[in-house]
């Protein structure tokens, strides 16, 4: 088979390639800020490290361009032809370098091959290991996601004491502008923002485990099946539609809806209220609550039912009384799931739910959420180091784990119910 | 005694019957919420459809200048001036140019460059109104309110209705709507730049994600030996799945940029984020369908002696892969109207160029969304109305795409 032969010959010096490749490409970034830094004028350096910066990124976009390196005309023409010539030699080496590599290996695996060579099996074993890299990703993904938020949140606390962080009630990440302002340390007290992300996930649960529920034991215990193939699908079309969606349906209709309602029976309604936002959140959730409910449901043996309706019991109550118990881990794990599933949604609260961190248990008033909060900080223009910015990076961490732990659960409960049935 | 026993039927039955109008009713109220959510979109969306505007006859046969050297500001300014506002005063003129479409100069300036023959000549032009005086033919004005409070003083009313009176005002369908980039005018604002940029994101979301999902599900279900190594490969990946969007976009911020030095606000980063997004959704969709696919087909390819590499690539995948493809669409769906981590990494800049390449400033579509319903202009009202109609256009057609092929290609075993 010469074409395994082949293949192992492109296998075996391409692979050592592209990984230099990409790691040639994560470092590229670095390599060219040292370069820059290394042509940059004295008199710039001394106007202090944010300068540097400064120039060493806009050169780092252009540096591919002797003439727009000159246009921007932070460096002489003679540093800047220096710098140019350093990138052009860096970047040619480089490449000689990758095709030199190649080559030899091409001829190394080459030399290899004869007809005793068992090309097919070295193939299928490069292909295997490369498949089992890809399968790492997933958890490179977790860990990235664990490192970096981390790694972000400790530089937080040495600047944020962990308990005002965790139990403090006053929230107003605004650090000064000017020295000496009024409010101007900034308090990063985060027990407003949990309150008033529980608060909205309460309503959106409150509206979305009765309804998912009830139209799940319609669907799976009721309907005819024709009906139930029809229904079902346009009733997932509720967690298709884009959040962004949502959001702007609870902050056009729902809010001053909510707002006009209250005010004609004496209520203070803010137009940003929980209520808004809980309310429309929990019809978006609704699928999530029906489609796994009404799956574990329709798990349920089917002697169980048959032995409850033979002995006399009516439907509702074989349902209620035999079918719901039986059901009740996998019914469970998805509501879990739906509460992490709300706990970290974004646009409809950033929408509809507002920025003010009012510690209150009133729907009818405007509350922040984890979510609404990392947006806030981080959108728009961000110094890295300020405690503002990291402040997100905390947060993050406690809806990461919260999300975690719930989905964990509920994974849990749902594999130990499919265990007993299935 | 038969007396209880019936009226307790009585109330089982009854009891039977209100728990089966629960049911109904519940999920009435989830299918009804779905219709007034789309058919409110739909009804504050119509008013963006359409734009007034003026027909304005441009004299540019008394201008006899070079063609590379017309100012299209001032020659509008000119012919707008000619309409007759009554005015002596400069606040005055100010006031009665502000009525028009501040596009209206480049409008010119596309339509003389794409036909020259029009030097010299006099002709009719359509020009824009800006968006209050749109939305006061389109929805009158409140007259109740003092002049302080409203958008059009009475002299700028008293012209709009004097222009309708000389049938010089036309609605015309908006063509800016599908045709322009983001904009601070709601009049010439449109989705283009955003549908492309939306359309990049995505690109690079599936070109990354697809092969890795698809080739780590191939080892997860047929090559991976059952250890403990795997079994945390696995709960990560369903875990993974159910990470809130946001936090990936946190991932992106720390990573891609800041790490990796990547430029923000762009499709590429974008893409990359929403790819370790879709990751999970592609792998799990693909391995329950080569989960579908009867064993007796792997036992007989290898029965003949294929390899087991051949035995997935030759025989397993063919018979996944419509399952595959549809999987990689809906994860592809949900990436494409995902906004949260696309803030975070900075897609939410205010991009009026439609962006031509993958490291280009874009947003995407449901950034725009968002963008559009944070502005304070009336008339952005309806823009995002329309913005979302598109959206979820979009959406459903991606949808369609993957249920016809899964009813056109699924092998039935």
């Amino acid at each position: 088979m010469p074409n395994y032969h082949g293949l192992f010959v492109i296998l075996s010096s391409l692979l050592p390639c592209i990984i230099f490749l990409i790691v040639f490409i994560s470092i590229d970034g670095f390599i060219k800020g040292v370069i820059i830094q290394n042509h940059l004028p004295n008199s710039l350096i001394l106007l202090g490290r944010e300068e540097v910066d400064f120039s060493v990124s806009i050169l780092r976009n252009n540096i591919h361009n002797l003439q727009s390196i000159l246009s921007l005309e932070i460096l002489s023409t003679d540093s800047a032809n220096s710098l140019y010539n350093y990138y052009f030699f860096y970047r040619a080496g480089f490449l000689t370098l990758i095709i030199c590599i190649t080559t030899f290996l091409a001829y190394l695996a080459g030399k290899k091959l004869n007809v005793r060579f068992d090309a097919r099996r070295n193939v299928e074993k490069i292909l295997k290991f490369i498949f089992f890299v890809f399968s790492i990703v997933a958890v490179l993904t977790t860990f990235g996601i664990i490192l970096s938020l981390i790694f972000e949140t400790v530089r937080f606390f040495s600047q944020v004491s962990f308990s005002e962080f965790l139990f403090g009630i006053h929230w107003s990440p605004q650090t000064a502008i000017r020295e000496g302002q009024v409010g101007s340390s900034g308090s990063f007290g985060a027990i407003p923002i949990f309150t008033g992300t529980l608060l909205i996930t309460a309503i959106s649960m409150l509206i979305a485990v009765p309804l998912g529920l009830y139209s799940a034991i319609y669907l799976s215990q009721y309907a005819r099946p024709k009906v139930r193939n029809y229904f079902k699908p346009i009733l997932e079309i509720l967690a298709g539609i884009p959040t962004v969606v949502y959001g702007f349906f609870a902050a056009l209709s729902v809010g001053p809806f909510i707002r006009s309602t209250g005010e004609s029976l004496g209520l203070t309604v803010s137009t940003e209220s929980a209520l808004a936002a809980g309310l429309v959140m929990g019809i978006m959730i609704i699928p999530y609550v029906s489609s796994l409910s009404d799956d574990v449901m329709t798990a349920v043996p089917e002697s169980l039912r048959d032995g409850s309706l033979a002995l006399g019991a009516t439907k509702s109550e074989t349902i209620r009384k035999v079918i719901f118990p039986a059901a009740l881990p996998g019914i469970v794990g998805a509501i879990l799931l739906a509460i992490s599933r709300a706990i970290g949604e974004t646009m409809i609260v950033v929408m509809a739910a507002g920025l003010a961190a009012n510690l209150t248990a009133n729907p009818l008033s405007a509350v922040t959420t984890v979510t609404v909060q990392i947006v806030t900080l981080l959108v728009g223009d961000q110094e890295f180091d300020s405690p503002k910015t990291l402040a997100a990076f905390a947060l993050g961490l406690v809806l990461f784990f919260i999300t975690l732990v719930l989905n964990i659960l509920a994974m849990v409960t749902v594999r130990k119910y499919r265990e007993r049935y299935e | 005694m038969s007396k209880n026993i019936n009226s307790m039927m009585l109330k089982r039955q009854s009891a039977e019957k209100r728990f089966r109008f629960y049911g109904q009713a519940s999920l009435a109220i989830a299918l009804i919420m779905l219709v007034v959510i789309i058919s409110s979109m739909t009804y504050r969306s119509i008013p963006a459809f359409t734009n007034y505007g003026l027909n304005l006859s441009i004299n540019l046969s008394k201008e006899n200048i070079a063609q590379d050297n017309i100012n299209y500001r001032r020659l509008i300014r000119d012919n707008i001036s000619l309409l007759d506002s009554g005015c002596d005063d400069r606040k005055c003129r100010k006031e009665f140019l502000r009525l028009f479409s501040s596009g209206a100069a480049y409008e010119l300036r596309d339509t003389i460059e794409n036909d020259p023959s029009l030097i010299g000549k006099d002709f009719s032009k359509f020009i824009l109104f800006s968006d209050d005086a749109d939305l006061f033919y389109k929805f009158g004005i409140d007259n109740s309110l003092p002049e302080s409070e409203r958008r059009l003083n009475d002299r700028e009313i008293t012209w709009l209705n004097g222009f309708k009176e000389l049938g010089l005002v036309e609605k015309r369908f908006s063509t800016n709507l599908f045709t322009n980039g983001d904009s601070r005018e709601p009049e010439i604002a449109g989705v283009l730049g955003a549908v492309i940029g939306s359309l990049l994101t995505i690109l690079i979301t599936l070109i990354i994600s697809f092969p890795i999902g698809v080739l780590s599900a191939i080892y997860l279900e047929s090559f991976a030996p059952k250890n403990k190594l795997t079994d945390f490969i696995e709960v990560n990946i369903n875990n993974l799945a159910a990470v809130p969007s946001i936090v990936f976009g946190l991932l992106g911020l720390a990573l891609f940029i800041n790490f990796f030095g990547m430029p923000r606000s762009a499709p590429l980063v974008g893409g990359c984020v929403l790819s370790l997004m879709t990751l999970p959704v592609i792998i799990i969709a693909t391995r329950a369908s080569l989960q579908s696919v009867p064993p007796s087909i792997r036992e007989a390819a290898l029965a003949v002696g294929a390899s087991e590499m051949q035995v997935v690539f030759q025989h397993l995948l063919p018979a996944a892969l419509p399952g595959i493809l549809t999987g990689t669409i809906i994860g592809l769906a949900r990436a494409f109207g995902e906004s949260a981590p696309l803030l975070l990494i900075g897609m939410v800049a205010f991009v009026v160029d439609i962006p031509g390449s993958f490291t280009d400033p874009a947003t995407a579509l449901p950034v725009q969304v968002y963008l559009w319903a944070d502005s304070p202009e009336r008339a952005f009202v309806a823009k995002t109305s329309a913005a979302t109609l598109v959206l979820i256009f979009l959406l459903i057609i991606i949808n369609l795409a993957a249920v016809i092929l899964r009813k056109k290609y699924q092998l039935k075993w």
